[in-house]
C-alpha cells in the first residue's frame, strides 16, 4: 500500500509539473460547455428564404409578411421566374423558395383553393424538413385566421399537449448533457492513453518494471490522480451548466456524482488499455482521438436520436459506452429519475470498466521486447 | 527545391515506419465512413406511443385504430394508470402518452367538443414538436372524417384552403447520406492531418531530433513545407478514397467539377496543416499538443454547421466561423458535390480559405525558431 501511494504521488508530481496541460484539462471542459451550450442547436432561426410570387396580390403579401415576422426566416429577396431558382440555391445562402401560383388570391376566394409550393435545398435535409414543417404550420395558421370562426366550430376534438421535461422547448436541455458526455470521455481517455506509452517511449518504463510494483498497482496508480482531477472537473462542469444555462439537477445529486465517477473511471481505464496496446504516443493519441470522437458524436444519441437510425444501429450503439451515460445523465438531470430506471445502464458501464481494467492487466507486458 | 524533396522523403519514411499509423491513416477513414454514414437520419419514425383509453367507446377505438395505421407511430403499450404511463416516459420506453378522457365518445357523437390530453417527452425539443405535430395531424384527419360522416354539420369543402406542396431540390428523397458523407469525410481528413502533422513536429522536439535539423542550413520555410506536403498528400488520398466509397457504396451524386473540389480541399488542408504546425511550435510536449489540438478541433467541428444548422447559431458564433476553415469547407463541399456550384458561386469560400491558409502558414513559419 505504501509503495502504491508513493507511485500515486509520483504520478501527481508528473501532472502538476506540466502546469500548461493542467490548465488545459480544467479549461477545456468549461470553455466547451459554455460555447456549445449557446451554439449547438438543432432548431432553425433566421434561415434565408426567397419568394417567387407569380401573383403579387394582397393575400400573398399578407401571408409572406406573416411568415417573415415569425423570426424563423429572413427574407432573401424576390425572384422573378422559375429559372432563377437553381442559380439562387447554388450561391448557398438561400435555403428555401416559396412559390405562389398566379392569381393566388382570386383562386382562393373564387374556387376555394389556391396553391403555394415550398421548394427547399435538400442538400441539408434537416434544415429542409424543418423549414417545410415550420412554414406549413404558419400557412395553416394563416388559413385558419382567414376563415376564423367557420373552422373553429367544426373542431370537435380539441387536443391539448403538455411538453414534458422541457416545457420551453430549449435546445440546450438536450445538448448540455450530450456535451458533458462527449468531453468527459475524450478528455479522460486522452489523458491516460499517453501515460504508459510515454514511459515506454522515454525508456522510464524499465524503471517501473524493475520496481516491485505489480501491473495492477501500476495501472491503478496511473488512474488514481486523473480520477481525482476529473472528479473536480465534473463538479465544475455541473455548477457551470446550472449557473449559466439554468440546467437543473432534478434527481439526486449524489447519484449523479456517483454515476459520473463510474463513467470517468470507465473512460480512464479505456485510455489505459489504449496506452498499453500502443507502441508510441502518436499511435495512442491517434486511436483515442479518432477512434472515440466521431462514434461518440454520432452514435451516442448526442445529436442524432438512436431510435431513428436503421435497425442494425440499435446493436452498434450498444458497443459505444457513451450511449449508456447519455441516458443516465439526461434521466437524472432533467427527468429526475432514480436508480430504479437506470440500473441496467449503470451495470453495463460497471462491467465495461472491469473489462477494460482486466484486459489492461492481462496485456501488460512485464518484460522488454 | 532539392532540399525540400529530400526532407519530404525523410518525412514519408518516418510516417510509414510505424506500421500501425501507416495502415490506420487509410483504414480508419474507410471503416468509419462505412459504419457512420448510413447511421444518421433526422427522419423521425416509429415514435413509441402509449395510450390511456379511459373511454373505451367506438369513437376512441376508431382514433386508436387510425393511429395504429400510421407509420409514424407505434403503439407500444396501453394502460389505465397514469403513473405507469409516466414510468414509461421516464424510462424512454415511450415518447408520448395520449390520454382519452371518459365520455369522449359520448360528447363527440352528440356534436359537442371534447378534449384529448397528450404528454410529449420534449427533452429533444425537435422530436417532441414534430411528434406532436403529427399526432395533431392524425387527430384533425379523424375530426374531418367524423364531420363528413355527419351530414348535419358544416361542410369543410366550402372553406377556402391553401394547398401546400413541397419539393426538395438536389436531394429529392431527402437521403441523409448525401448530407452526412461530405461532413464525415471532412472531419476525418481534418483530424488525421491535424493530429499527425502537429504530433510529428512536437515529437521531434520532445525526442530532440529537431536539433539535428536546426544545425543544418535548411531554411525555416523549407522545413515547414516539408512537414506539410506529406500530410497534404495523405489527406488528398483519403479524400479520394472517401469519394470513391461514396460513389460506389452510397451512390452519392457528383454534380460539380472534381477539379474544383480538390482545389478547395487542397487550400483547406494547407490551412489546417498550417494551424497544426503553428500550435505545435507553441507546444513543448506531445501531451500539450494533443490537448490544444483537441480543444481547437472540437470547436471547429461542432461550430462548423456540419451536423447542426449554421443559421441557428448566435451571431457571434457565425462571425467566428469566418476564421473556421472547417465551416467554409463543409459549405463548399456540399455546394460543389450536391448542387454543382461553380467557382464563381463559391468564390467567397475559396477566398476565405486561401486567406486562412496563408495566415496560418505564415504564423507557423514565423513562430518556428531554429535556436533552442
Amino acid at each position: 500500500m505504501k509503495r502504491f501511494l508513493g507511485f500515486v504521488k509520483k504520478e501527481f508530481l508528473h501532472i502538476f509539473r506540466d502546469y500548461r496541460t493542467l490548465i488545459i484539462i480544467f479549461g477545456i471542459p468549461a470553455a466547451q460547455i459554455l460555447i456549445f451550450g449557446f451554439v449547438v442547436r438543432t432548431d432553425i432561426k433566421d434561415a434565408g428564404v426567397a419568394v417567387l410570387d407569380l401573383s403579387g396580390d394582397e393575400i400573398t403579401q399578407r401571408l409572406t409578411n406573416k411568415i417573415f415576422s415569425s423570426g424563423f426566416f429572413v427574407n432573401n429577396g424576390n425572384l422573378l421566374n422559375y429559372n432563377d431558382i437553381d442559380a439562387t440555391f447554388k450561391k448557398g445562402n438561400t435555403k428555401a423558395i416559396y412559390v405562389f401560383e398566379e392569381n393566388f388570391g382570386s383562386n382562393l376566394y373564387r374556387e376555394g383553393k389556391a396553391s403555394m409550393s415550398i421548394i427547399t435545398d435538400g442538400s441539408e435535409p434537416n434544415v429542409a424538413t424543418l423549414i417545410t414543417n415550420y412554414t406549413t404550420a404558419i400557412v395553416n395558421d394563416f388559413n385558419r385566421e382567414l376563415n376564423n370562426d367557420a373552422v373553429n366550430s367544426v373542431l370537435l376534438i380539441q387536443p391539448e399537449v403538455k411538453m414534458f421535461y422541457n416545457p420551453k422547448l430549449e435546445s440546450h436541455f438536450m445538448f448540455v448533457p450530450g456535451v458533458i458526455t462527449l468531453i468527459l470521455i475524450l478528455i479522460c481517455a486522452l489523458m491516460t492513453s499517453v501515460t504508459i506509452t510515454r514511459e515506454k517511449e522515454f525508456g522510464t518504463m524499465e524503471v517501473l518494471l524493475v520496481s516491485p510494483l505489480k501491473p495492477l498497482q501500476i495501472i491503478l496508480g496511473k488512474v488514481t490522480p486523473y480520477f481525482l482531477l476529473s472528479f473536480i472537473n465534473i463538479i465544475l462542469i455541473l455548477i457551470l451548466s446550472w449557473l449559466v444555462f439554468g440546467l437543473p439537477i432534478k434527481g439526486s445529486v449524489v447519484l449523479l456524482l456517483f454515476e459520473s465517477m463510474l463513467y470517468i473511471l470507465m473512460s480512464l481505464s479505456l485510455g489505459i488499455l489504449i496506452s498499453i496496446l500502443s507502441k508510441t504516443m502518436q499511435q495512442a493519441i491517434f486511436i483515442s482521438f479518432l477512434g472515440l470522437m466521431l462514434p461518440t458524436i454520432l452514435l451516442s444519441g448526442f445529436i442524432f436520436p438512436i431510435e431513428n437510425m436503421p435497425k442494425v444501429y440499435d446493436v452498434v450503439s450498444k458497443i459505444v459506452p457513451p450511449s449508456y451515460f447519455i441516458t443516465i445523465i439526461k434521466g437524472i438531470m432533467i427527468k429526475g429519475i432514480g436508480i430504479t430506471f437506470v440500473w441496467k445502464q449503470t451495470l453495463v458501464i460497471f462491467f465495461m470498466t472491469l473489462l477494460f481494467i482486466g484486459l489492461s492487466v492481462s496485456k501488460f507486458k512485464v518484460r522488454l521486447q | 527545391m532539392r532540399t525540400i524533396l529530400y526532407l519530404i522523403r525523410k518525412e514519408f519514411l518516418q510516417i510509414f515506419r510505424n506500421k500501425f499509423i501507416s495502415k490506420a491513416i487509410f483504414g480508419v477513414p474507410i471503416v468509419q465512413m462505412l459504419i457512420l454514414v448510413p447511421a444518421i437520419t433526422f427522419e423521425i419514425k416509429n415514435v413509441n406511443l402509449c395510450i390511456i383509453d379511459n373511454d373505451f367507446s367506438a369513437e376512441s377505438r376508431g382514433l386508436v385504430n387510425k393511429l395504429e395505421g400510421s407509420t409514424f407511430f407505434r403503439i407500444t403499450s396501453s394502460t389505465w394508470s397514469e403513473k405507469k404511463a409516466n414510468d414509461l416516459l421516464h424510462s424512454n420506453k415511450c415518447l408520448m402518452v395520449l390520454n382519452i378522457p371518459e365520455g369522449f365518445g359520448k360528447e363527440i357523437s352528440s356534436g359537442r367538443p371534447s378534449k384529448l390530453h397528450a404528454t410529449v417527452d420534449a427533452l429533444n425539443a425537435i422530436t417532441g414538436q414534430l411528434s406532436w405535430a403529427y399526432l395533431n395531424g392524425v387527430i384533425s384527419d379523424y375530426n374531418t372524417n367524423i364531420i363528413s360522416e355527419n351530414p348535419g354539420m358544416i361542410q369543410l369543402a366550402a372553406i377556402p384552403r391553401i394547398n401546400i406542396t413541397n419539393r426538395y431540390w438536389y436531394n429529392e428523397m431527402l437521403d441523409y447520406k448525401y448530407y452526412m458523407l461530405p461532413g464525415i469525410l471532412v472531419i476525418l481528413v481534418t483530424a488525421i492531418g491535424f493530429l499527425l502533422a502537429g504530433l510529428n513536429m512536437v515529437r521531434e522536439k520532445e525526442i530532440g531530433t529537431i536539433e539535428q535539423i536546426n544545425v543544418t542550413p535548411v531554411r525555416k520555410y523549407q522545413f515547414i513545407i516539408a512537414k506539410m506536403v506529406p500530410f497534404l498528400i495523405i489527406g488528398l488520398i483519403d479524400l479520394a478514397l472517401g469519394l470513391i466509397i461514396g460513389k460506389l457504396t452510397f451512390s452519392i451524386p457528383f454534380e460539380g467539377s472534381i477539379m474544383l473540389l480538390f482545389l478547395g480541399s487542397t487550400i483547406f488542408l494547407i490551412a489546417v496543416l498550417g494551424l497544426a504546425l503553428f500550435i505545435s511550435t507553441l507546444s513543448g510536449t506531445q501531451q500539450q499538443y494533443m490537448f490544444s489540438a483537441f480543444f481547437v478541433m472540437i470547436i471547429f467541428i461542432l461550430m462548423s454547421g456540419i451536423f447542426t444548422p449554421f443559421e441557428s447559431m448566435p451571431m457571434w458564433a457565425q462571425k467566428f466561423d469566418l476564421v473556421n476553415p472547417v465551416a467554409h469547407l463543409i459549405k463548399f463541399n456540399r455546394m460543389v458535390m450536391l448542387k454543382g456550384s461553380t467557382i464563381q458561386d463559391t468564390a467567397r469560400e475559396i477566398t476565405f480559405l486561401s486567406a486562412i491558409a496563408l495566415f496560418f502558414t505564415l504564423f507557423a513559419v514565423r513562430r518556428y525558431r531554429k535556436t533552442a
